[in-house]
Order: C-alpha cells, then sequence, then structure tokens
C-alpha cells in the first residue's frame, strides 16, 4: 500500500488532485455534449464550474459522481476509475448536493440531516454515536442547529438549501459537490451560501461547484474551470481566468474588468451597447 | 403525501414560499441539548410507526377471528378454539380449518403482499396513483389467466402460472417502455410508469374482452368470476404459494426499503447517499410484481387494496414515506375486513371480495383526485 501510495504520489502534478478527468467524452447516443475533457481538481480548492447554459457544465459535474457513465475517457478518484469503485464507498469520498431533490413531507431538519449517514451505515451497522456527532457537526457547520427539529416544509429558500447542503455534509466526505447550489436563491442566500463554501473550503475539504453568476465565482473561487460547448477553454486561479478576452470566448460578451474594489480580485462589468437610461 | 403529486419541478423542489405550509411542527420536543434533541425527534417519529403497525395487525388479526366464527353456521368462540387446537368433532373441523381458515389466512397475507407491491410502486413513482392495478398488472395477470384458459390448459396449476407470466410480461413490458434513453444511462420516470402502465392497462383489458368472447358460455363465466377477484374458492393449495412468495420476498423488499425511502428525494440525492438506483429498482419492481402476481393467480385481480393501503398507512403514521410494515398491517387488515363485509348475511350470496374493494376503492379514488386536483389547482 505505502510504495503504491509513494507512486502515486511522483506521479501527481505539483498540485495534487484525488479527482480528475482523463479525456471525458459523455452524452446522449448520437449527441456529444463532453468531448475530450482533461480537468484536475486540485485538492483542498473551491473549484467553480463556468460557462454559458447547456455548455455541458452539470453533465461534468454529473459525470465526477458517475451519475453520468462516459461514452469514452474516463474520471479518475485516487487513480481508481469512478465506474469501479463501489456506489457507497463512492459516497463516504464524494458528495453531492443535486441540482433538485424533493424532502418527504413533514420530515424534520435533523431527520433529513440524519439521512446523509447512510453511506456509513448498513444493514448490520444502524445509527452510532459517530452518526449522532457527524449530524450535530453538520448542523453547526450550517448554522442549522437551532432550526434541527423545524419541519423541512416551514423553512425558507436558504435555510432548505442550507439543510441540503448539512445533509451532504453529515456524509463527511474529503469532496463535495454542489450542482447550481445558489438558483433560485436571493442574493443574501447566495452569499450565504458561498461563504459556506468558504468556510468548508478551510476546513479543508475540496469543493466542486457549477455557477451562473460570473462575479460571484471570481469572488469565492480558488480555481476556475470556464467551459463552452462541452470544451475547456481555461482553468486556472480566478486571476488567470477573469479576463476580458476570456468572457468574450467563453458567454460572447463584450466586458471590461475591474479590480473589485472589496476584495481586489477581478470584477466583471458587462459593457452596455444600449443602456438603460 | 401531496408533494410527490407534482412532476420534480426545480421550483417545487426549492420554492421561497408554500402556500400550503403546515401549520403542524414537531419541535415541540423541549429546550434540551442538540444532540439529545436529534434523538428525541427521531425516536418519536420512531415510536409512531410500530405503534400504528401494532393496532392495524391486531385489528386484522381481530377481523380474521371474527372471520373464522361467522358464516352460514355460526360457531362459537369455544368451537373455532376447539378446531384450531384439533379438539372439535369432525364437522366443526372441517368448516374451520379446511374452509375458513385457509380463507381468512389468504386474505390476511393476500392483504398484506398487495399492500407491500403497492408502497413498492407508489414509492418508486413516487406518485399514491402508482399502484399495481393502476399500472396494468392486475390486468395482465388476468390476461395471462385468459390465454391459458383459452388455449384449453386451464387447470389449477396452468392457471395461476398463466397469471404469474402475464403479470411479470406486463411488469417487464411497462419496465421497458417508460425507460429513458438518455444522458443518465436509463432512468425511470414516476410519471412516465404510470402514464405507460396506463395505456398498456387498457390495451389489456381489450384483449381480455376479446379472449372471452371467444370462449363459450360456461368458460367465459367461469372466468368472469375469477375475474372479479374472490376468495370465495380459496383452499390451503393456494395459501401455501402465497406464504412461500411473501416469506422469501418479504425480507428482500424489508432489506430494500431503506434505500428506496431514500430515492423519493430524487434519483440525484439517493444516488449521491450511495444508493444502487437500478438494483434498488428492479429487485422492488420484481418482488412487487411477484407478489401481485401469486395474490392474482389464486383469487383473481382484486382491486385497490395496492392503492389505498399504503396511504392509509401513511396517513396513520404521518411518516413522510410510504412504509412496508405499517401498508402490510393495513393491506392486511382492509382485505380480511372487506371479505367479511362480502360474506355479511345482507348482502347477496358469494359476493366477490373485489368488488367490494372496488367499491371502496373507487371511492377513495375519487376522492383522491379530487383532493389532488384542488391542491395543484
Amino acid at each position: 500500500m505505502s510504495s503504491m501510495s509513494t507512486m502515486d504520489d511522483a506521479r501527481r502534478t505539483p498540485t495534487a488532485s484525488r479527482l480528475r478527468t482523463e479525456s471525458l467524452h459523455a452524452g446522449y447516443e448520437g449527441r456529444p455534449v463532453l468531448a475530450d475533457l482533461s480537468i484536475e481538481i486540485p485538492d483542498g480548492s473551491f473549484t467553480v464550474i463556468l460557462g454559458p447554459n447547456a455548455c455541458g457544465k452539470s453533465t461534468l459535474l454529473r459525470s465526477l459522481v458517475r451519475l453520468i457513465r462516459p461514452t469514452d475517457g474516463s474520471v479518475l478518484l485516487d487513480g481508481a476509475s469512478v465506474a469501479s469503485i463501489p456506489t457507497k464507498q463512492l459516497a463516504r469520498t464524494v458528495g453531492l448536493l443535486p441540482q433538485s431533490s424533493q424532502a418527504p413531507e413533514g420530515i424534520t431538519v435533523a431527520d433529513l440531516v440524519s439521512r446523509g449517514r447512510h453511506p456509513h451505515q448498513s444493514l448490520l451497522r444502524r445509527w452510532s454515536t459517530d452518526d449522532e456527532d457527524a449530524v450535530a457537526r453538520a448542523l453547526a457547520d450550517t448554522g442549522m442547529t437551532d432550526l434541527a427539529s423545524r419541519s423541512v416544509d416551514e423553512l425558507s429558500g436558504g435555510q432548505r438549501q442550507r439543510a441540503w447542503i448539512a445533509m451532504a455534509l453529515a456524509q463527511q466526505t474529503p469532496l463535495l459537490l454542489l450542482d447550481e447550489p445558489t438558483t433560485f436563491l436571493d442574493i443574501a442566500h447566495q452569499l450565504e451560501v458561498l461563504q459556506l463554501c468558504t468556510r468548508l473550503r478551510r476546513s479543508g475539504r475540496t469543493l466542486v461547484a457549477v455557477l451562473h453568476d460570473l462575479n460571484q465565482a471570481l469572488r469565492y473561487a480558488t480555481h476556475i474551470v470556464a467551459m463552452r460547448d462541452g470544451e475547456i477553454l481555461a482553468q486556472g486561479t480566478p486571476e488567470e481566468v477573469g479576463t476580458a478576452e476570456l468572457v468574450e470566448r467563453v458567454y460572447g460578451v463584450a466586458a471590461r474588468i475591474i479590480d473589485d474594489p472589496e476584495t481586489g480580485r477581478p470584477l466583471v462589468i458587462p459593457k452596455a451597447p444600449d443602456p438603460g437610461t | 403525501m401531496t408533494t410527490t403529486l407534482h412532476s420534480r419541478a426545480r421550483t417545487e423542489a426549492r420554492p421561497e414560499a408554500r402556500p400550503e405550509t403546515r401549520a403542524e411542527t414537531r419541535g415541540d420536543t423541549g429546550n434540551t441539548g442538540d444532540g439529545a434533541r436529534t434523538r428525541l425527534t427521531a425516536r418519536r417519529r420512531d415510536l409512531r410507526t410500530p405503534i400504528v403497525t401494532l393496532v392495524l395487525t391486531i385489528t386484522a388479526l381481530a377481523l380474521a377471528w371474527w372471520g373464522l366464527n361467522s358464516g352460514t353456521s355460526q360457531m362459537t368462540t369455544a368451537d373455532t378454539l376447539d378446531a384450531l387446537l384439533g379438539r372439535a368433532d369432525e364437522g366443526t373441523a372441517r368448516v374451520i380449518l379446511d374452509w375458513r381458515l385457509p380463507r381468512v389466512v389468504f386474505t390476511l397475507l393476500g392483504g398484506a403482499a398487495l399492500a407491500m407491491a403497492g408502497a413498492v410502486f407508489q414509492s418508486m413513482t413516487r406518485n399514491p396513483l402508482g399502484s399495481p392495478d393502476v399500472i396494468g398488472f392486475s390486468t395482465g395477470a388476468y390476461t395471462g389467466a385468459l390465454v391459458v384458459a383459452v388455449a384449453g390448459t386451464a387447470g389449477a396449476l396452468a392457471t395461476p402460472l398463466g397469471a404469474v407470466a402475464g403479470g411479470l410480461g406486463t411488469g417487464a413490458a411497462v419496465y421497458l417502455l417508460a425507460r429513458r434513453r438518455g444522458l443518465n444511462g436509463g432512468g425511470l420516470s414516476g410519471m412516465r410508469i404510470i402514464v405507460v402502465g396506463i395505456g398498456v392497462s387498457i390495451l389489456l383489458g381489450s384483449v381480455n374482452t376479446y379472449l372471452i368472447t371467444t370462449m363459450d358460455l360456461e368458460a367465459a363465466m367461469s372466468v368472469a368470476t375469477w375475474g372479479a377477484g374472490s376468495v370465495n374458492d380459496i383452499t390451503w393449495t393456494h395459501v401455501v404459494p402465497l406464504t412461500l412468495a411473501l416469506a422469501v420476498l418479504g425480507p428482500v423488499m424489508l432489506a430494500h426499503a431503506r434505500e428506496m425511502t431514500l430515492m423519493e428525494m430524487g434519483d440525484d440525492a439517493a444516488h449521491g447517499l450511495g444508493v444502487r438506483l437500478e438494483r434498488v429498482r428492479l429487485v422492488m419492481f420484481a418482488a412487487g410484481i411477484l407478489l401481485v402476481a401469486v395474490v392474482t393467480a389464486a383469487a383473481g385481480p382484486i382491486a385497490f387494496v395496492a392503492l389505498v393501503a399504503p396511504q392509509l398507512a401513511l396517513r396513520l403514521t404521518r411518516s413522510g414515506s410510504v412504509g412496508l410494515l405499517p401498508a402490510a398491517a393495513m393491506g392486511a387488515a382492509l382485505l380480511t375486513g372487506a371479505d367479511l363485509l362480502a360474506r355479511w348475511e345482507a348482502v347477496p350470496a358469494d359476493l366477490p371480495v373485489g368488488v367490494v374493494t372496488l367499491c371502496l376503492g373507487g371511492a377513495y379514488l375519487v376522492w383522491l383526485l379530487t383532493t389532488m386536483g384542488r391542491r395543484t389547482a
């Protein structure tokens, strides 16, 4: 085992990545969505996948957790193809916050979050103090402790999203994938979720999220993957990716880049050919 | 269950505010520590379901006992007890042990089997309408039995086998037709199963009618009686296969029940939690169809128990998802109770139990559809 891991380490690029794709192809029959994608998710990063609608962002994210099987190429987790990893074992390493989920009617936050422990349980091994601790911690990390006994139906949109994130956190996976976690939330709740992501990254997790808001991605991400038409146009830090030229290429939008007065990171200001007066 | 009536639109998943917010709070467990509160919440929910299941089981057994005692020759409790303990005279023993007991055991087990199948299909389709009788498996089992009858091979063994083959064939057809080809590598949507199933059911219904018209009168009468769903002629030879099926399939279904519950949150969420979607789906579908087919083979298509029992149990347990055991207990009580009604002296002799469940179930279905319409409107 130890010789294996040192070999692995030697083969790795300077920034280690447990999760990466190798010339990944995916799509419908006869209609490829992803063509020859090779990306690496840097360990300990908050990686954001950006791109216009229908560019394959979600397809890529879903491929990473094997919700979509590649037509060619592979997704590798710790050097092994995710296709060969048992579903439950995969769920102990990579967590997923799906784009849409449905809470059973009347379920409490605590019970919902408890479901995140499923990958750690089996027919023989049911509920333990480890599970109890993980749930308590996930609730605390998302600021949901006080709402634990409330019904999920009664929560606001932002609280509900935090409850779902808490469920994924209770899985205690080193990697967490979030598919459009801020969609349908107002700006305050969006920021709440993104700040939570930053806190989680600082606590040592690796996060990958699909986001729509370019400036939020530039502000909160540590690594950005920019896509268009199923291909990667650029990957790198927000400073490397946040250029006027790239925004034009990715979205077809002419923009000016200024320094974000709050963070010093790039801030995209779209040019207005016909501004409202 | 109202949420499951809607399609899984994204707006449904995370609305900012829901008009039908439930007033009822479950959060009145006191100001204990957070960990303790979590445990309390779980324990409260965990207690309600077993209690409801226990009460329903006792009700079912009480109805069964009543069923053993009552009939054209009324027995006293002492008579029945004597017969069960092997101390009764030959006449009493025959009435109780050979005639009434298999019938009562069959309604108990058959009701449980139908309800478990219904719970599985409602859970997998995330829809209270997704029960095996609505989506054509009972009709398909009937078709199988009719084909056997038309082929002239009808008999004690051939008819049940035909019904099982018909039910399984219909199940496989619906499963394959409803499968989506696409990016997910094939998934199943609940609404597709229901719509495809209703289509297949209508098609098979007309096939059934055609097959009956080709038969001579006597045979047609015989299959029509079977087609109404009746336990009048149940003997121990019918009870044995059902018992075996339940003994094997019941534990298999219970072992997958937890994963099935997680799948109610959506395929993506369940996959993220490590649920093997296709495996759970296949096991649960196959087990559910087999249970329906075994009951149908013996008693004909008994309508609506599978549709109604899981939903009634769901409302009694007030849990977010359809539980297999409470549903089974409810199904046993329902079918045993329906058979008692069918045998009631006030109703015409030999009323098939299927007619009783059809009446009760039909009323329930109308109520369900009207309330569904109101909620979505």
